[in-house]
């Protein structure tokens, strides 16, 4: 792939030139140290999922530091493709994470693990980015590269065995502009090979049968490769507060074309308190191969009745209020906090049925939409 | 182009280049330190002349500063230490208001005196470039060391200067 | 698209001026309000990875979610 080859290349030279860089007296400063403790929860579309999140992290001679993470999905499904199309299951998923970062000048590398299991997934991720602070430390330049191995199996089949590789190459800017505003822009290729559908997922085709259409299994390409390029702006508003905008452009060669807009806005109440509400509004152009209901079986070399494929937006408008405090009697821990953000999301799509409605000729069912709330609570520590 | 072209245009582009950004030598001798009178916070003011004849270590810090804060307590056993041998330490403000210094000073106090710049005309003046930055001023005022940032264990260098710079005569 | 080759020459130029020291239009004692915690791109890292992760198991695209940077400059 040329792309990724440049990209491979560009960041050889700039690692090589970093090496090369006399180490000077001035350097960056890490991230403090601190805990995060949370409790996440989603509900919409007949899934609930919620568990458990922790983040640690922990510098040392202000050179090195080190995170770890345990996240658990506790998942209980009974969403539109599994009713219409299986029936409703309970899982869980784990994730552990591991991170490294060094500072040496004004660079700091870092590395990261991550391990991902559920009955019929693993995934295994090794991240790696180097970072740099330029021109009067103004500019921030990011270089990151993450290479991932997924195992798909299939519940019920102890036979089916399949493989993802993934590569992720991605470059973030972050410029100060003025005392009061930054901007930033990254760009992001995901380049993906092997087994990249689901196994339990069905599409339908019309069908001279009662129902008026059966079903057959999808059939997803083998590769796909996509890019992301987003664009941001943090300001600082005189009285205290933040606003920020972000757009996110991407495309991918599966024919997906898709837009992000978000707009955040943070406002600090007193000395402890922290508000924040944001919008975000998300289309996306469907997949070229995707359809909610083909002419006959086999009609396409691929096959797709992913709603995540289809046509959609969605709006997302959140809430956050978080509270400050000292922890009495403990001097270790420098400061505290305790946050809860809600969100509300709203998921319109434009070719994807709703099929659970009886009484409509196949093709003629109504559009599928549903809500979700979010919801995050969780105790940070700084120590 | 050839492989061995390709890889010849690599070296020269990049010794080109590390040629050209490597960085200048600081090679000053020892220009005579900025004049300045400030606002103390302890009330009235204070200014570097008025300090003439004893050591002067300057330091330009702010209470939203990671490495500043942690200098702190070194500077302040600095200061007590060497006081009495002819040492006068200020720590200079950079901030636009003073409410947050004062909240910082307020839970962990110094005792030597915080001066206020709050239009940065003397962090200009000093040329200073990295927070926090730590000017080392001999008897004569002139300054012989620009410590820029600090890391743990960097005032192991400043008391070595200190130091030497206490023995010389006034 | 620009000539990889373009591209590769000003990034490196980008790396090793890293090396030589720039004169900042914002003076590092000017970063009072970037240095505020609010104007982190990321403050709370454990909760945006979880959205994050929720947008991209219901949306099709994914990435660029990025944000290293600004801050207090010191050091």
């Amino acid at each position: 792939m040329q792309l990724t080859r440049t990209i491979r290349s560009i960041a050889i030279t700039l690692a090589a030139g970093w090496l090369f860089c006399p180490a000077p007296s001035i350097a960056g400063v890490l991230p403090e140290d601190r805990a995060d403790l949370m409790y996440h929860y989603y509900d919409g579309g007949g899934v609930q999922i919620d568990g458990p999140s922790v983040l640690v992290r922990k510098k040392f001679k202000e050179k090195y530091a080190v995170n770890a993470s345990y996240y658990v999905d506790m998942v209980s499904s009974a969403s539109i493709d599994v009713i219409t199309t299986a029936s409703p299951y309970k899982e869980e998923r784990t994730q552990y994470g591991l991170g490294f970062e060094y500072l040496r000048g004004k660079v700091t590398y870092a590395a990261s693990f991550s391990n991902s299991k559920e009955n019929d997934y693993g995934a295994d991720t090794a991240s790696f980015s180097i970072s740099q602070d330029m021109f009067g430390d103004l500019t921030t330049v990011q270089l990151f590269f993450s290479r991932g191995k997924d195992d798909v199996t299939r519940r019920g089949d102890d036979v089916f065995s399949e493989k993802v590789d993934r590569h992720i190459y991605g470059i973030d800017v972050s410029q100060i502009v003025s005392k009061k505003l930054i901007l930033g822009a990254s760009w992001e290729t995901i380049a993906e090979e092997g087994f990249l559908n689901n196994p339990y997922r069905q599409v339908r085709y019309v069908d001279a049968v009662p129902l008026g259409y059966s079903y057959e299994p999808e059939r997803y390409p083998h590769t796909r490769t996509g890019n992301a390029l987003a664009l941001r702006a943090r300001y600082y508003l005189p009285y205290r507060a933040a606003l920020q905008g972000d757009y996110r452009w991407y495309n991918d060669t599966w024919g997906i074309d898709a837009n992000t807009l978000e707009i955040a806005y943070t406002q600090p109440i007193g000395d402890r308190l922290m508000f924040d509400v944001h919008f975000r509004y998300y289309m996306q152009g469907g997949a070229d191969f995707y359809s909610d209901l083909y002419p006959r079986a086999n009609s396409q070399n691929f096959l797709a009745r992913d709603k995540e494929l289809a046509t959609m937006d969605s709006q997302t408008l959140g809430f956050g209020l978080g509270y400050e405090f000292k922890v009495p009697r403990v001097e270790f821990i420098q400061k505290a906090s305790v946050n809860l953000k809600y969100d509300f999301m709203r998921f319109n799509y434009d070719d994807f049925r709703d099929l659970r409605p009886t009484g409509y000729a196949p093709g003629t069912e109504p559009l599928y939409s549903f809500d979700a709330n979010v919801i995050r609570l969780f105790f940070s520590g700084w120590f | 182009m050839t492989m061995k072209g390709k890889q010849l245009h690599f070296a020269v582009l990049l010794t080109g280049l590390l040629a050209l950004s490597w960085p200048a030598l600081a090679t000053d001798g020892a220009p005579p330190a900025p004049e300045f009178r400030l606002a103390n916070r302890a009330g009235g003011e204070m200014s570097l002349s008025g300090l003439r004849g004893q050591v002067v270590m300057i330091n330009f810090w702010a209470s939203w500063c990671g490495p500043c804060r942690q200098e702190f307590p070194a500077l302040d056993e600095m200061y007590r230490k060497y006081k009495p041998m002819g040492f006068a330490m200020v720590g200079i403000n950079v901030e636009s208001e003073k409410a947050d210094a004062e909240r910082f000073l307020g839970a962990r106090p110094v005792s030597f005196p915080i001066l206020f710049d709050p239009d940065n005309h003397v962090s200009g003046s000093y040329g200073v470039s990295a927070m926090p930055t730590t000017v080392l001023v001999d008897r004569k005022g002139h300054i012989r060391w620009q410590h820029r940032a600090y890391k743990p264990g960097d005032e192991a260098e400043y008391i070595a200067q200190i130091r030497a710079m206490l023995r010389e005569p006034s | 698209m620009i000539p990889s080759r373009a591209l590769f020459a000003a990034l490196a130029l980008l790396a090793f001026s890293g090396c030589s020291h720039v004169e900042p239009w914002v003076k590092p004692y000017e970063r009072e309000k970037l240095a505020d915690p609010i104007m982190a791109w990321d403050r709370d890292p454990v909760a945006s990875s979880y959205i994050l992760h929720v947008y991209e198991s219901r949306e099709g695209a994914r990435g660029a979610a990025g944000g290293a940077g600004g801050g207090c400059g010191c050091n």
